[in-house]
């Protein structure tokens, strides 16, 4: 067969190039293998409006790596996903911020040690234009203007629907207003993205649309230049956005606890207070989030009792960041307040 | 004004990828390297399954191959999903520790092009084996030597299929975005970021340049691997 004269050196390189091949793919699991058994990591799942600033990946996971070396793998999901996430034993801790549901996640056994680290705002933002008129309303009044004006084809909603800590709040504030939000969601002028509050922002600004974003996507997006949407109702206190930490039950999972709880205790301290307020400051001329413990300590009004009420939780009588069902063990310390 | 808006977009990736861009860099090698671990260890899977297809006549085997083709058109979300159920801790092989890991989008995007490889394989080596067998065995080779040549004569077949299978992985967001997690920590040695979920990502975060200059690389590495892939080819038939 003649062909083998010319065939017999190409093969020989083919088969030369496989196996370098295969070399380089066995050593690189190798060490792939090697480093993920030697780096310490703790995984974090987080709602998307602290991680599309960019605060979780450019501010806290850097310090807390020259801190400690332990590197801080955040999972962007909306809070009900993250939970999702926790359940099946992804995540150490998770980032959330939905009262509720964090109550829910703690209930069922999940969660434990939870502490309030930070706070901004929600707003209602919406076109230049604002066709609904709401523009200074209190948030409930708007909700209602914004219905009655979606209903006469003036205006449009955008909605998260995908049960995150903003889609929550937006429930809530819809309920305040009188409306059912399983209802209303059905109506023309009512549009779902399902995606995280960067991308939804950006739909919104598409469409000349109405929705409520977390103050610090909002700033972040705003301030680049990447979405038209003005702020029109940023003040009561029902506004009030509080993030918590709530660290994987041990009982329920075999994670880095002891990790988790070193974590918690760094954001709450000193050094991630600090980076939480300082982060934004330089390109945004103001905090995309508040740190929330010193307003907690020396109950600085009016955010401190703001706080209280949507962001802690009743226990036998006392108010507190984290009942004590849920506390484990005594590596961390919790507000409570008679 | 609507087309200002792409050519600043593309004259700000352009420099970032002229001006070499660390993070540019980082995402792509690990694009490469992930998904390139995924073809080989498909390949090696792979390979072997396809050429015992190929040569073999038992009965099942139109159903079995039928199996594998049906499996080349699978939806990445979907597999994604069913690997994110299975590979959580939670999860029947949850034990293995690859829910977000670089091993982890390299063993998802494996199954997901193995199909590629046994089917792209079983077929070269049909269509050598139709035309070359009975001449070989007339001409005096026993049933070995038959089936060597066999497997020599379709060897071109064989790369090409992985050749695409690694294109299909690279290309892929589903698996990389659902087990991979996009995960990055600046100087992390664990980062799961890769180029396309890195595309989606800065895409929603509204940071077009980035995402222009990310998807540029992708297209750019799978042209030049389908460039090679075509220039085997004709090689190998000019031969």
């Amino acid at each position: 067969m003649y062909g083998n004269a010319y065939r017999g050196d190409p093969m020989k390189k083919v088969a030369v190039m496989v196996i370098a091949a295969l070399i380089v793919a066995v050593s690189a699991l190798e060490i792939q293998y090697r480093n993920q058994s030697e780096i310490r990591t703790l995984t974090v799942s987080t709602t998307t409006s602290l991680y599309d600033t960019g605060l979780l990946e450019e501010a806290i996971a850097p310090a807390f790596k020259e801190r400690y070396g332990i590197e801080l793998h955040f999972i962007p999901k909306g809070t009900g996903a993250a939970m999702q996430d926790a359940k099946n034993g992804v995540s150490d801790a998770i980032m959330v911020h939905a009262r509720s549901k964090e109550i829910k996640f703690m209930e069922e056994g999940y969660g434990v040690n939870r502490k309030v680290f930070a706070y901004n705002f929600f707003i209602i933002v919406g076109p230049e234009e604002d066709p609904a008129g709401i523009n200074g309303l209190t948030p409930v009044e708007a909700m209602k203007k914004i219905v009655q004006a979606g209903r006469e084809n003036r205006a449009v909603w955008v909605s998260r629907d995908d049960g995150s800590g903003t889609n929550t709040k937006e429930i809530a504030l819809w309920k305040m207003a009188g409306f059912d939000y399983g209802q209303i969601k059905n109506e023309s002028w009512f549009a779902a993205t399902g995606t995280g509050m960067g991308a939804t922002l950006n739909y919104a600004s598409t469409k000349k649309a109405y929705t409520l974003s977390d103050s610090g996507t909002y700033l972040k997006y705003r301030n680049e230049g990447l979405i038209d949407l003005v702020a029109l109702v940023d003040s009561g206190e029902e506004l009030i956005n509080v993030y918590a930490i709530i660290l994987i039950s041990p009982e329920k999972f075999d994670r880095d606890f002891e990790g988790a709880e070193l974590f918690a205790n760094w954001l709450t301290g000193e050094e991630g207070q600090r980076i939480i307020e300082e982060f934004g400051k330089d390109k945004f001329g103001r905090s995309l989030f508040y740190p929330a413990v010193d307003v907690i300590k020396d109950q600085k009004e009016p955010y401190f009792s703001w706080i209280v009420k949507y962001g802690m939780i009743e226990d036998n009588g006392k108010i507190t960041e984290c009942p004590e069902r849920f506390r484990y063990g005594d590596g961390m310390s919790f507000f409570e307040f008679g | 004004m609507a087309w200002e808006y792409v050519a600043e977009g593309v004259a700000g990736a352009l420099t970032l990828v002229v001006n070499g861009n660390r993070e540019l860099f980082d995402i792509a090698l690990r694009s490469v390297k992930v998904s390139g671990i995924a073809a080989m260890l498909a390949a090696m899977i792979g390979i072997p399954i396809g050429v015992a297809l190929g040569l073999s006549g038992f009965r099942g085997k139109a159903l079995i191959k039928s199996m594998f083709n049906a499996m080349l058109g699978i939806p990445t979300v979907v597999m994604g999903l069913i690997l994110y159920l299975f590979l959580a801790p939670a999860g029947p092989l949850g034990f293995l520790g690859l829910i977000y890991t670089e091993m982890g989008i390299s063993f998802g995007q494996m199954l997901l092009i193995l199909p590629i490889v046994v089917s792209f394989t079983a077929s070269s080596i049909e269509s050598v084996e139709e035309e070359l067998k009975d001449l070989m065995l007339t001409l005096g080779a026993n049933r070995v030597q038959a089936m060597l040549k066999t497997v020599e004569e379709a060897f071109s077949g064989i790369v090409l299929s992985v050749i695409a299978a690694f294109n299909r992985a690279i290309a892929e967001l589903g698996i990389a975005l659902m087990v991979g997690g996009n995960i990055f920590v600046r100087g992390g040695e664990l980062n799961t970021r890769v180029l396309t979920t890195s595309i989606q990502m800065y895409v929603a975060r509204g940071e077009i340049e980035f995402a222009i200059a990310l998807g540029t690389v992708l297209l750019a590495i799978v042209f030049a691997v389908t460039a090679l892939s075509n220039y085997l080819q004709r090689r190998w038939v000019s031969e």
